[in-house]
């Protein structure tokens, strides 16, 4: 009975305490997992590398065979400038092609004018940890590097509302 | 010393010790700093109600309703990570292989990793190179995951130098909620160095240059009555990637050692893969050339498979990844592992704004043209009885007899700030003999297939979108048609019916209609959608999202979610 007690007593301080530190977590949002993948030049790049002085970040998972998932990227370019004017935010297009279609990326970024920064995630390494099940998908990292918004799919529309969350932060 | 203590005393130390017992915690906690912790995961929920339509093929189960679900856990906790999948097949959804079943673990690994090292235990999936010697990976739609079990270390002793090796048995199957693993063991090294981040006085250069290198081998024991067989087969290659402004080349070699396997039928020929991409590129202007050979490919981790199962390469094929319901779901070409010589060129221009063709907002222009022949078997030299060595094959020496022939050209213009076409032409010869994907034809399928796509956005939130699809062909089941409409509310919901008709079919009884409906809702990171009707195989994308799915007649639940 005693050593019953106890183990709950040690149980639920433990508890305790991790209940403490996942309340903190939850309020500051999640860290981006450090996970080694390559830039468009063909560069090792660690994704825990990833940050924007202080400012927000949209990441955000695409492909070159994804519709909704240009639709989004193009959309997002036409007001890409006054975004960035307006609030300092980065975007970060992580292409999950692979081998077959890896080498339409850069020309259809060059093609379409983007000025993201590009990663390429030729074997989902980056897709599986930041737990994405299907592309388009878009996540928003404030100026602590904490991932606090993310959003599945894209329909004309969505990026107003990714606007509204990275002004948000800059409240 | 607890005799002595009367009951309230003791509470009181019993409460003592419990706060003393949170702070210690919170201290350990602490000592981790938690604040760094982070899980992330995701769920992802198939559920079908079935029933039988013969006249499409589609054959409900005993069950009726099955349903894959899958969760990934991940926890991170500064250069810890680790992670567990749970898989469910109560039984698989329609078309999934049947190799899947059970509830269980079907992946579970911990990581340790640093700016030089990183050490994987357990599950964990790599590829090397262009993957033709080694991708282990997850294609959960089409129902791939060859991932590994056993160990991988990578170390980068400094910039630009990076050495992986790789240790483990692949994944089989997943019987009754139980993993089984290959009886042959994968073991691997790779290393691959940048010559600019190496060498300082290449850093600002414009021209990049990178090499690299792997060694791949297979143990698996094995008895035959007739046949020696070889218990380690080695493969090994090199590749070179050099890119110069807005050129690249780059380039895989590899040689597969003497394989005999029931895919080629024990013989004991050497097998090659060689891969060349070229391209330039520009704001505007782009053209893409690849070009592939392989013979004898097939290298698994175990010799007596067939199928997708346990394959060690990876060998896509070399066409345009087509998404258009008819383009992708009648005639898809695969490339044949046993050999295959292949090209492809990619033309990717844009109309200039505020000219004729260009209107106020330009034209985009790609044009894709992708072949496949086999390749040259020489077998006047061979001696056969002598050493099982069926044939002699070079790299890049092509027969005329084709495989496949892609050839497609897509306009997308933007007419208004509301109003969006895309126009496709599409033009296949598929070889039904060598990839056969009906019954009805023989030999070369040739089809073409028109497609218009129209985007409108009525207002903010509003937007609905309609294509219009054709395909024509003599042969097989004749001439389709696809007719898809989708409305959009953005942020929550969707609204799609589609309807693929086979009014050309010869046969009169069997020019049906494959009419579907859908709609699903998404908030933030998780959405659901329940589709209804009769659905073909294909890559699929409706509401905003792309996934391939097999045939179907009923109702399907989907629900997915990130956190």
């Amino acid at each position: 009975m005693k050593k019953l007690l106890m183990i709950l007593t040690v149980g639920a301080a433990f508890g305790f305490a991790f209940m403490n530190t996942n309340a903190d977590q939850d309020s500051e949002g999640k860290n981006l997992p450090a996970v080694s993948i390559k830039d468009v030049e063909g560069n090792a790049f660690n994704t825990g590398d990833l940050e924007n002085d202080g400012k927000p970040m949209v990441i955000s998972f695409w492909a070159t065979w994804c519709k909704p998932c240009k639709l989004e990227l193009n959309t997002i370019q036409e007001v890409y400038q006054d975004w960035q004017d307006e609030t300092g935010v980065k975007l970060v297009a992580v292409s999950i092609d692979n081998e077959r279609t890896k080498n339409m990326v850069k020309p259809y970024v060059n093609s379409s004018g983007w000025d993201y920064e590009v990663l390429m995630d030729v074997n989902g390494d980056f897709k599986r940890a930041m737990g994405v099940n299907n592309v388009p998908h878009t996540f928003l990292v404030d100026k602590n590097g904490k991932i606090v918004y993310s959003h599945s799919g894209f329909v004309p529309g969505d990026e107003e509302i990714l606007f509204e969350h990275i002004e948000e932060l800059l409240k | 010393m607890m005799k002595i203590m009367n009951p309230k005393l003791n509470f009181i130390s019993k409460s003592f010790l419990s706060l003393l017992c949170i702070g210690f915690a919170q201290q350990a906690v602490a000592q981790f700093d938690m604040s760094k912790a982070s899980v992330t995961g995701n769920i992802e929920t198939v559920a079908q109600y079935l029933t039988s339509d013969s006249s499409i093929n589609a054959f409900a189960p005993e069950q009726k309703a099955v349903m894959n679900s899958y969760a990934n856990i991940n926890y991170s906790l500064g250069n810890f990570r680790a992670g567990v999948r749970f898989e469910s097949y109560l039984p698989g959804i329609a078309g999934y292989p049947a190799f899947y079943s059970g509830t269980g673990i079907g992946y579970r690994y911990v990581a340790y990793s640093t700016d030089k090292i990183s050490a994987v235990a357990g599950n964990f999936y790599e590829q090397f190179g262009s993957g033709m010697i080694l991708r282990s990976y997850e294609a959960r739609a089409v129902g791939i995951d060859n991932a590994m079990d056993g160990a991988k270390i990578e170390f980068n002793p400094r910039a630009g130098v990076r050495l992986k090796g790789v240790f483990g048995k692949m994944r089989y199957n997943f019987d009754e909620g139980q993993i089984n693993l290959s009886e042959g063991i994968v073991r691997g090294l790779d290393g691959e160095v940048s010559i600019n981040d190496l060498f300082e006085t290449f850093n600002d250069s414009k021209l990049k240059v990178s090499l690299g290198g792997s060694f791949v081998s297979r143990y698996q024991p094995g008895s035959n009555d007739t046949l020696n067989l070889p218990y380690n087969v080695a493969s090994f290659g090199g590749r070179l990637d050099v890119r110069y402004k807005n050129f690249y080349i780059n380039g895989e070699y590899i040689l597969k050692q003497n394989d005999p396997s029931i895919n080629n039928g024990y013989v004991y020929n050497n097998g090659h893969g060689a891969l060349v991409n070229m391209g330039y590129s520009q704001k505007g202007f782009a053209v893409l050339f690849t070009a592939k050979s392989i013979d004898n490919m097939f290298y698994r981790a175990d010799r007596t498979v067939e199928g997708n199962q346990l394959m060690i390469s990876y060998l896509p094929s070399l066409n345009k990844n087509h998404t258009y319901n008819l383009a992708s779901t009648l005639y898809p070409y695969a490339s044949v592992p046993s050999g295959e010589i292949a090209y492809q060129l990619d033309v990717l221009y844009k109309v200039k704004r505020n000219t004729l063709l260009g209107g106020k907002y330009g034209m985009d222009v790609n044009i894709n043209l992708a072949t496949a022949f086999k390749p040259v078997q020489h077998t006047s030299d061979v001696a056969f009885d002598v050493d099982r060595v069926s044939y002699a094959s070079k790299p890049f020496d092509k027969s005329d007899s084709l495989y496949n022939f892609d050839f497609n050209i897509e306009l997308k213009k933007k007419f208004s700030k509301k109003f969006k076409l895309t126009a496709t032409y599409l033009h296949f010869i598929f070889n039904n003999d060598v990839n056969e994907v009906t019954k009805l034809a023989h030999g070369y399928i040739t089809s073409d297939i028109i497609v218009f796509d129209g985007a409108y956005k009525i207002n903010k939130k509003h937007s609905i979108r309609v294509e219009a699809q054709g395909l024509f062909t003599k042969q097989d089941k004749g001439n389709w048609t696809t007719f898809l409409a989708e409305y959009t509310i953005s942020p929550g919901w969707f609204f799609a019916v589609m309807d693929q008709y086979n009014y050309g079919n010869p046969i009169v009884s069997s020019r049906k209609h494959y009419p579907l409906g859908s709609f699903g809702y998404t908030h933030d990171a998780s959405r659901f959608m329940i589709s209804f009707g009769k659905q073909r195989e294909g890559i699929f994308c409706i509401g905003g999202v792309c996934r391939p799915v097999p045939a179907t007649n009923g109702v399907t639940f989907t629900f997915t979610t990130t956190f």
